[in-house]
């Protein structure tokens, strides 16, 4: 059930309205039960996949859970007789034996994401050496890709290290945990909710709240917005040019990254806006994911800003705990030694941050553009850290220049040219055509295209252009206001004449103006295939 | 309390570290300056800062931070 189809909306207005007519303490119920009958609709089999995660982690957190209460009792109980190593001793003990069911838990739930998604990856990569060397190849296996088990599987995995670590208590009662692991808007494309946070008010009873109610609505007629009327309807001309590596060359992949970059901040923010315009709804609290990530003055502000929550489960799960581990404090003390102050500080970074992004760009898919993609942007950030003391020369050079609007235009500019060229090895499928367009950019002269009506053959007509600019004008605009705070609570302070014309001429606009009808079908969300 | 503040002022000279309460909810950290951070702090007061302390609560200020390694060091 996708989120722009009729069945959705049939299936939310159903679900608000027993939401709020039930007794309250069948809220949450209720919600696994939506949940549950979204994901079979996706597909029944998925069902089968995502209790299996649910019921391990579960399962694994209940038992470590119970350990840490042991280990607490026992502790407090023996408070006056324990020295400290005896208390060590007897704690070191206690986590080896959590330690056992965290990998365990970790192992069999990555295994079964590794498997349904990375399984047949491996195979083609193997397939291509045997058949270098004469060999014969492997059979492909034919598994369902669950929707939005890499989102799922994450959440569930923080949730079993936030146990682990004794920073999160263990759910006890599983149906609100299996709640936590399939909450459906946030199902198929994050954002990846952390137990801590979303348990705060999923569980919660929620009165109803009509403020609550109409903020909900309009974040996601604001999502349905970016949605249809901009990325569902830029898609033709995206995949127009990355559907013809051999013809659309040169200018034609300047225009197609710029073309994809935006269809990717409408679709994906749009998404995620749906999302937590839901949640909102039903009074719930998600997590923002965007922080208006284009208007960052640097790839790393960018990745601080853009997907928060995907990062941020990187950067607490994997480079954290790898960059502190007692074999890397080892390496550090031994570069230090070895190879000076300097190097020893950097090396253990820039070996973690190599594992972030080698893992980041694995996450967004198998195939090995999104592995050279993550290793791209590995490559400038590093870059970046190496050149931060020229940077700072320059600022203390030229203070005024540094601090200016141009300076931070420019700032602005270049980091989004960086995305968008970075964004190209989401658009072709492998990295020859990947490089081969990069290149063509720099090699075929055609910028004649960008004025001789070529653009008007790419899928799109005038008006089609037309709606395009007006309403990446609107986004932008939103996008400056939002600067100061929620444009929705400003809206809500303006007389109702305005309120009116503002949210029915939003509502009008995605109708008129939103990607359906003959030639068009309201695409999969970019995001929901990872 | 002063080698821990002598740490920060290394890495980040034009920050005042005694006032400031924000310095992971405002950015003036990264995650790459909380590794050098933490080598420097293992190094210089010989105490196992884990993954799990990383926390906001804990790099917000530099109080915070040495509460944390005086908690560490009485726990070790």
């Amino acid at each position: 059930m996708l989120f722009t189809s009729y069945s959705f909306f049939g299936f939310l207005a159903l679900l608000f309205l027993a939401y709020y007519l039930l007794p309250r303490r069948m809220q949450w119920p209720l919600l696994l039960g939506a949940s549950c009958l979204f994901y079979y609709l996706a597909g029944p089999v998925y069902l089968l996949y995502i209790l299996t995660t649910a019921a391990t982690v579960y399962l694994a957190g209940l038992l470590m859970g119970g350990n840490l209460e042991r280990q607490s009792a026992y502790l407090k109980a023996h408070k006056a007789d324990l020295s400290k190593e005896e208390k060590r001793a007897y704690k070191d003990g206690q986590k080896r034996i959590r330690f056992r069911w965290f990998l365990l838990c970790l192992l069999l739930n990555l295994g079964i994401l590794a498997v349904v998604k990375y399984a047949n990856f491996f195979i083609a990569n193997v397939n291509g050496v045997l058949s270098a060397f004469g060999g014969g190849e492997l059979s492909f296996l034919s598994l369902a890709l669950p929707l939005g088990i890499s989102f799922y599987t994450f959440q569930a995995v923080g949730y079993l290290i936030d146990v682990y670590r004794g920073t999160v208590p263990a759910e006890r009662n599983f149906f609100r945990f299996a709640l936590f692991v399939s909450f459906f808007p946030q199902l198929i494309q994050g954002p990846i909710s952390r137990y801590g946070d979303l348990s705060q008010t999923l569980y919660q009873e929620h009165p109803f709240d009509p403020k609550a109610l109409s903020r909900g609505l309009q974040r996601m007629l604001w999502g349905y917005f970016k949605k249809l009327v901009i990325a569902d309807r830029i898609l033709a001309a995206v995949s127009t040019i990355t559907g013809g590596p051999e013809e659309y060359r040169g200018a034609y992949i300047f225009v197609g990254m710029l073309f994809y970059t935006l269809e990717l901040y409408a679709d994906f923010t749009g998404g995620i806006d749906i999302t937590i315009g839901v949640a909102q709804a039903l009074g719930i609290t998600v997590q923002e994911n965007f922080h208006r990530p284009y208007f960052s003055k640097s790839l790393k502000e960018y990745w601080r800003r853009w997907h928060v929550s995907m990062c941020a489960w990187f950067r607490d799960y994997v480079f954290y705990p790898v960059s502190v581990s007692p074999w890397m404090r080892r390496f550090t003390k031994f570069s230090k030694e070895h190879l000076g102050e300097q190097a020893g500080r950097r090396l253990p970074v820039y070996i973690s941050s190599f594992l972030v992004w080698l893992a980041t760009g694995i996450w967004h898919g198998a195939n090995w553009n999104f592995i050279v993609w993550g290793l791209a942007n590995y490559v400038v950030l590093m870059l970046s850290e190496e050149l931060e003391p020229a940077y700072a020369r320059f600022h203390k050079r030229f203070p005024a220049a540094g601090g200016s609007f141009a300076y931070r235009l420019f700032q602005v500019g270049r980091t989004f040219l960086l995305v968008c060229c970075l964004n190209l090895f989401d658009c072709y499928r492998s990295l020859s055509e990947t490089f081969g367009a990069i290149l063509s950019m720099f090699t075929v002269p055609n910028w004649h295209i960008l004025w001789d009506g070529s653009l008007l053959e790419l899928g799109l007509s005038g008006l089609d252009y037309g709606i395009l600019a007006a309403g990446t004008a609107v986004l932008l605009g939103v996008s400056l206001l939002q600067r100061r705070g929620s444009v929705r609570e400003r809206i809500a302070c303006r007389p109702y004449p305005v309120r009116f014309a503002v949210w029915y001429g939003l509502f009008l606009a995605v109708l008129l103006m939103g990607a359906y009808g003959i030639g068009y079908d309201a695409s999969q969300f970019i995001y929901n295939q990872f | 309390m002063e080698e821990l503040l002598t740490i920060l002022r290394d890495m980040h000279p034009d920050v005042d570290f005694e006032t400031q309460e924000h310095l992971i909810d405002d950015m003036i950290l990264d995650s790459l300056d909380i590794v050098s951070l933490i080598s420097e702090i293992s190094e210089e007061f010989d105490v196992t800062i884990t993954a799990k302390d990383i926390i906001p609560a804990n790099f917000n200020s530099a109080k915070a931070l040495y509460e944390l390694i005086q908690r560490l060091e009485d726990e070790g």
